[in-house]
């Protein structure tokens, strides 16, 4: 009975594929229950998402910002921590990359200040989700609650400085001064449009080759350095890891700035790449989507990426059907999104025992 | 300078009676070793269903009745995950939180059509001020007077529940048989289980009671507090109820301290806002509003006192097999 073993393709493939698509099957009984066609639903969600330029310029846009915070959780959750704080470590590193656009954005070009804001962005979610992992590892308080605080903190602070000191004079809401054009990272349509391509005006940017490039560095650390190979150790079996002479404390500290840094780029798409201002809740619940893009993405950077499209496609889709179809709002990508954390996540056990049970009796036989 | 401290007081009240449940909710969860993140949701959707029902019934009882039913729908399915498939307690509280975020928006534009609101409610569909005997000929008699018509009289029905569902938290945890076996399984499971007794079944029962009070929370910011339910109303009450729920320590008056000290600290936030103190100068509204997360964050560092829960909690009871 030890001795037989379940084949990947089905604790890879079968059983995460039959969680999603319970997953979609419940989300289509919602549409049913307010009487809407659930396939003439899944059209609309589609040729929005991918039927036209524009559309897929939306959803890549909207997959940037889940790639990053789908690793973050991802990242987090390879050294057995959750990290439900990549919300407000999106608003804090939003708030570094804002502070620094609007300090040299008219003194010094582009190619420095991209490079700056980057590190500026990463840095301060780092810094934001420093002190839960500092009180996690050193304090012995749960990092689920803390970082949970740390949301609720990070969205007072950010009220107290945009209405205080950064608002821009002359205008009522609380935003900051547009930064000047030297501090916009450019549109992918501008990118290509020299090049003869015509993509279709959307906000997507390249951001989105930052978060392409994260997952790259996501992969090499986790898998091909001996610090990923500490922290897997860590996340598997902490006691093994701290037999083996592993300082836990520490990997748990360094995963976490890892984690709020990946978080915190959330806010060079969004500050530096779409409003070229700064202004409040531009995280618009990313932090959360990304657990569930984690989740479904089984904490691989090839499944976050795709997970992060799919998810992207829901919002841009979402758009697009509601507003098709009036009578359906935005928010019923949120009840499909919850459906999958649901069942891809919590419930992932359901069917797990049963359909390996079935592998291992035919193997047995 | 009294009176202002009264509506200070009065304020509190309101503001702290959902906390109050919501918190006593998830200490019947959490003394049974199941976490719960989702108060938040289990909250919102209780506030969605009894403002719906309320609207088409015109009762507020009703609206009761069924923001219990959903909200207790929802425990089950937390427990489902939880206890049955021991599924991660936070994935599956952030699920449910989510859902609901999306759920009552969409159903709520559907069913009236109103950007996701429900109607106004008005006359039987809310719960009404309860005015004591004599509130009104007493309220001219000095200090007394007023806090008697101002601060204790003149609240709905579940202002004064959720205030009697504190001692009632006490004698049920820790004086009854159901009490030493729910705090038992959230210390020790095996040690319930090797007793006889089913580790599930305690558990199952403490998120039905959690849904219970979560559904009097919703109800009460839908249907006493406000007159109808808006998109995202429970605004991070839950989340509040759960901090104080561990910075109460998992004890039930400690629990009511902490609730009426964050209730009491967001009353102040809306007085002192653009007021000037002396000698202070302004105090930034969002430095009161913050403290209430700040406060349970040291808390659990252990720099003011120490917060221990249940031993048991967040993890799943596998129960041994020969």
């Amino acid at each position: 009975m030890s001795q037989a073993k379940v084949p990947a393709w089905v604790s890879v493939g079968l059983i995460p594929l039959l969680n999603i698509l319970l997953a979609f099957l419940v989300s289509g009984l919602v549409f049913l229950a307010i009487g809407e066609d659930p396939i003439e639903a899944a059209g609309y969600l589609v040729y929005g998402a991918f039927g036209y330029d524009e559309g897929i310029g939306y959803t890549l846009y909207y997959a940037t910002n889940l790639i990053f915070t789908g690793l973050a959780v991802s990242v987090a959750f390879k050294a057995g921590l959750f990290n439900i704080g990549g919300e407000g470590q999106a608003y804090i590193g939003g708030l570094g990359v804002g502070l620094l656009c609007l300090w040299f954005d008219s003194s010094l070009p582009l190619l420095v200040i991209a490079p700056l804001a980057i590190i500026g962005g990463a840095l301060f979610g780092a810094a934001w989700a420093y002190i839960p992992a500092y009180l996690q590892a050193r304090r012995g308080s749960h990092i689920v609650i803390t970082t949970i605080m740390f949301n609720f903190i990070a969205s007072s602070l950010m009220v107290y400085l945009m209405v205080n000191w950064l608002k821009a004079e002359g205008v009522m809401s609380p935003i900051s001064r547009t930064f000047e054009e030297s501090a916009w990272l450019p549109y992918m349509h501008d990118i290509f449009a020299p090049f003869g391509f015509d993509i279709g005006d959307s906000p997507l940017n390249l951001a989105f080759v930052l978060a392409l490039l994260c997952c790259v560095f996501y992969w090499a650390l986790v898998w091909h350095t001996r610090w990923g190979y500490q922290l897997r150790t860590v996340g598997t079996n902490p006691t093994a890891a701290q037999y083996a002479g592993i300082d836990n404390a520490k990997v748990t500290i360094w995963v976490m700035l890892i984690s709020g840094g990946l978080a915190g780029l959330v806010g060079v798409n969004e500050i530096m790449g779409v409003n070229h201002n700064l202004l409040l809740n531009f995280t618009a619940g990313y932090g959360f989507a990304g657990i569930a893009v984690a989740l479904m993405g089984r904490n691989h950077p090839i499944g976050i990426v795709l997970a992060a499209m799919l998810f992207g496609a829901l919002y841009q889709g979402g758009a697009e059907l509601s507003f098709e179809i009036p009578t359906i709002t935005p928010e019923i990508v949120v009840v499909i999104q919850g459906l999958v954390i649901l069942f891809s996540g919590a419930l992932e056990n359901m069917f797990k025992g049963k359909i390996e049970g079935l592998f291992l009796r035919k193997a047995a036989a | 300078m009294f009176e202002t401290l009264i509506l200070i007081l009065d304020a509190t009240l309101r503001v702290s009676t959902p906390l109050i449940l919501a918190a006593l909710a998830g200490l019947f969860s959490e003394r049974s070793g199941i976490v719960d993140i989702g108060l938040e949701g289990k909250m919102l959707a209780g506030a969605f269903a009894a403002a719906a029902a309320a609207a088409v019934f015109g009762s507020a009882w009703i609206g009761l009745l069924f923001a219990i039913a959903a909200s207790v729908s929802l425990a089950l399915i937390h427990g489902f995950a939880c206890i049955t498939h021991r599924g991660d307690h936070i994935v599956s509280g952030v699920a449910i939180n989510t859902i609901v975020a999306g759920l009552t928006v969409t159903l709520g534009l559907d069913w009236f059509d109103q950007g996701g609101q429900t109607p106004s409610l008005t006359g039987d569909a809310r719960f009404t001020p309860i005015t004591f005997p004599f509130a009104d000929q007493l309220a001219d008699v000095p200090v007394i007077g007023l806090i008697y018509s101002e601060l204790l009289s003149g609240h709905n029905i579940l202002v004064y529940l959720a205030f009697a569902m504190v001692p009632l938290t006490y004698w049920i945890v820790f004086k009854t048989r159901f009490g030493l076996r729910l705090r038992a399984v959230g210390e020790n499971p095996h040690a319930v289980d090797t007793a006889g007794i089913s580790v599930a079944l305690v558990r199952y029962r403490a998120v039905i009671i959690c849904g219970i009070l979560c559904g009097l929370a919703g109800a009460y910011l839908s249907t006493a507090h406000n007159a109808g339910f808006l998109k995202d109303m429970s605004a991070g009450k839950g989340y509040m109820a759960l901090a104080a729920l561990i910075f109460g320590k998992w004890r039930p008056v400690p629990v009511l301290c902490a609730c009426l000290l964050f209730g009491f600290l967001d009353a102040l936030a809306v007085r002192l806002q653009g007021v000037s103190l002396p000698g202070i100068g302004e105090v930034p509204v969002q430095a009161i509003e913050v403290l209430p997360y700040v406060l349970t964050v040291l808390l659990l560092a252990g720099f003011i006192g120490k917060a221990v829960g249940p031993k048991a909690i967040g993890k799943p009871y596998v129960k041994e097999r020969a």
